[in-house]
């Protein structure tokens, strides 16, 4: 067989990945031999296998493989889908799973009998690992999977380089693994939202790297002459996020060989990077990354143009103008000086209007269309999403205000707020956009069931509802505890009168996230069966080259 | 540069330069020309290839 094909030449790059992936393989195991502690050991190992197996996937690859892919096929872009279905599959099995520990760790906070008393279940590693799970593993798998979907058909070309799409994917969740397995092992930083050690970090830099110019590559060598706005917002997530990674985990290791380092800022300046870090990951991983997929996917769902594309510049350029100084909010009544405490709310405050202009903007896309709702329970779904961004950025400016953060902050109502934000906003426009991609990518005519899409929109929405009520509930009882004083000016209520006040909520929250588990649940089912055994449409499949490729 | 001087730059050239490039972006946005441009882009996704 080999030898009625010509066989492609093995390209620089390539040969280059396979040099590399070989030298971190013996490096790594090197890492094994030395380690300091057995974290490290563990993860040098499972990176020794990782790259060992990716360097012998990369040979098998080339020996196996037949003529080059072609770019076009009958005149139209041969799409490469392969790192998508990958990613989409990743962002489905990371939901379950951060899902489910997010319910465990609520599970937790109303019985801390479940923390069953050992090192490795307890809230303070499992808390880590269910807010990476949601927002790094499921949100940026679907972020990976989305935006190289867009990318290709909004520029009408091939995603550019064979490999470094793969390479993005299998990277990207390489981190995810250790990032996930060094929590419950102890292994962090101890940085909210940016918890993995400095060996993670590097090798995220790397797949960082990758993911731009994977992503500037593609729109450079574009068919259509206008970059569409969505690409704009991926791109800006892309960018800050490089930025905020790399300022916020400046850290010196003890030793090569060994898990710690330390942070080379310094108190009050730590704190400020931190949450400098902290909000822009909110601002560009979980806003402008996911308005980039209502940019596509309302209108691509809702079979009509964005209501207004001026409307959608301005509303990228000021978001992009102010959500970079928000950050300073989270540190209200702290060391932090007061001016810049004042300017991070006043940029909070600031926020209503590309939050609202954009939330307005999705919406009205569905402007002589809303009949839509009644019959496609997706487009309901991606419609409930803007809604909630609409609902949890108006919330955010308001809990921003200093008088209004001396109630809120510490409290249970942050932990709401974050989830009408995670839950409404991010859970539901991934779900739209993965329940729109699962059919496009495995060429299926259209869902298996809408009828589930239906039960996974109730069950979730109930959830969200229960969740969100029972929080604020909960956070404004706790914070109107916590300042309530006596008449001779004691405070009125006990730390622990506080907590077992708490208790109720924290059964109707945890019932809330059993809902939206099982809504999740219900999605992945019939992703499952439409990927499977969905009835195959008639036209030819998007990236029809996609059969020549070799499986990986 | 101590930080006086840096905190002075920013508060007054460095606000300019950004009231400027925003100011710009919306003469961008709203120029009657660019309409459209901008209605075509708005396009970019529905159409089939």
């Amino acid at each position: 067989m080999a030898t009625a094909i010509q066989r492609r030449p093995l390209s620089i790059g390539e040969g280059g990945l396979i040099a590399a992936m070989t030298v971190a393989a013996l490096v790594c195991l090197i890492v094994v031999a030395k380690a300091e502690d057995q974290a490290m050991a563990f993860h040098a190992a499972l990176a020794t296998l990782a790259s060992g197996a990716a360097a012998f996937l990369l040979i098998k690859r080339y020996t196996e493989r037949g003529e080059a892919i072609p770019q076009e096929i009958n005149g139209k872009p041969n799409y490469q889908l392969g790192p998508v279905k990958l990613a989409t599959f990743f962002a489905v099995f990371w939901g379950l799973a951060g899902f489910l520990v997010g319910l465990v760790i609520a599970l937790q906070l109303a019985f801390p009998v479940l923390n069953f008393d050992l090192p490795w279940t307890t809230f303070g590693r499992l808390r880590p690992l269910h807010t990476s799970a949601v927002i790094f593993a499921f949100g940026g798998n679907v972020l990976l999977a989305t935006s190289f979907y867009v990318v290709q058909r909004t520029s009408r070309t091939r995603i550019a380089g064979e490999l470094g799409s793969w390479f993005v994917v299998w990277g990207y969740n390489f981190f995810i693994l250790i990032a996930g397995t060094g929590y419950l092992l102890g292994v962090t930083q101890s940085k909210e939202y940016a918890e993995p050690e400095w060996y993670a970090d590097l090798w995220l830099t790397i797949v960082w790297v990758v993911y731009l110019l994977v992503f500037l590559a593609t729109l450079w060598k574009r068919k259509e002459p206008h970059i569409y706005v969505a690409n704009w917002f991926y791109l800006a997530f892309i960018v800050t996020i490089a930025m905020l990674h790399l300022v916020n985990n400046a850290t010196i290791p003890v030793s090569v060989f060994g898990t710690k380092s330390y942070i080379v800022w310094s108190g009050m300046q730590d704190a400020m990077t931190q949450w400098w870090y902290g909000h822009n990951a909110v601002g560009f991983f979980l806003t402008a990354g996911f308005l980039a997929i209502m940019y596509y996917f309302v209108p691509k769902r809702a079979d009509r143009p964005v209501y207004s594309y001026r409307l959608s510049i301005v509303h990228f350029w000021s978001l992009i103008f102010l959500y970079i100084w928000a950050g300073p909010h989270h540190l209200h009544y702290t060391a932090t000086p007061q001016w810049a405490q004042t300017l991070g709310m006043t940029f909070s405050i600031m926020l209503w209007m590309p939050s609202w202009g954009g939330m307005i903007n999705g919406l009205m896309t569905l402007s002589g269309a809303w009949d839509k709702l009644r019959t496609d329970p997706v487009l309901r779904m991606l419609v409930v999403s803007v809604a909630f961004y609409g609902m949890s950025t108006f919330e955010g400016p308001l809990m921003s205000i200093r008088a209004v953060n001396s109630l809120s902050h510490y409290t249970d109502w942050t932990i709401g707020h974050v989830h009408s934000g995670a839950l409404g906003w991010v859970g539901f426009v991934s779900f739209g956009a993965l329940y729109c991609l699962v059919p496009w990518l495995w060429n299926r005519k259209g869902l298996y069931s809408l009828k589930l899409v239906n039960w996974h929109f109730w069950t979730a929405t109930i959830g969200i509802v229960l969740y969100i009520s029972a929080m604020w509930v909960s956070g404004i009882l706790q914070g109107l505890m916590w300042r309530s004083y006596t008449a001779l000016g004691f405070l009125e209520y006990s730390f622990i009168e506080t907590v077992e006040a708490m208790h109720p909520f924290y059964l109707i929250r945890a019932l809330g996230g059993a809902l939206f588990l099982i809504g999740a649940v219900i999605m992945a089912y019939n992703l499952w069966m439409t990927a499977r055994h969905g009835e195959e449409a008639e036209a030819e499949p998007v990236g029809a080259g996609a059969r020549l490729q070799p499986a990986e | 540069m101590n930080y006086t001087a840096l905190a002075h730059f920013a508060q007054t050239w460095g606000l300019l330069y950004f009231v400027l490039i925003f100011a710009g972006v919306l003469v961008y946005a709203l120029w009657p020309a660019n309409r459209r441009r901008f209605e075509d882009a708005a396009n970019i996704p529905l159409r089939e290839d």
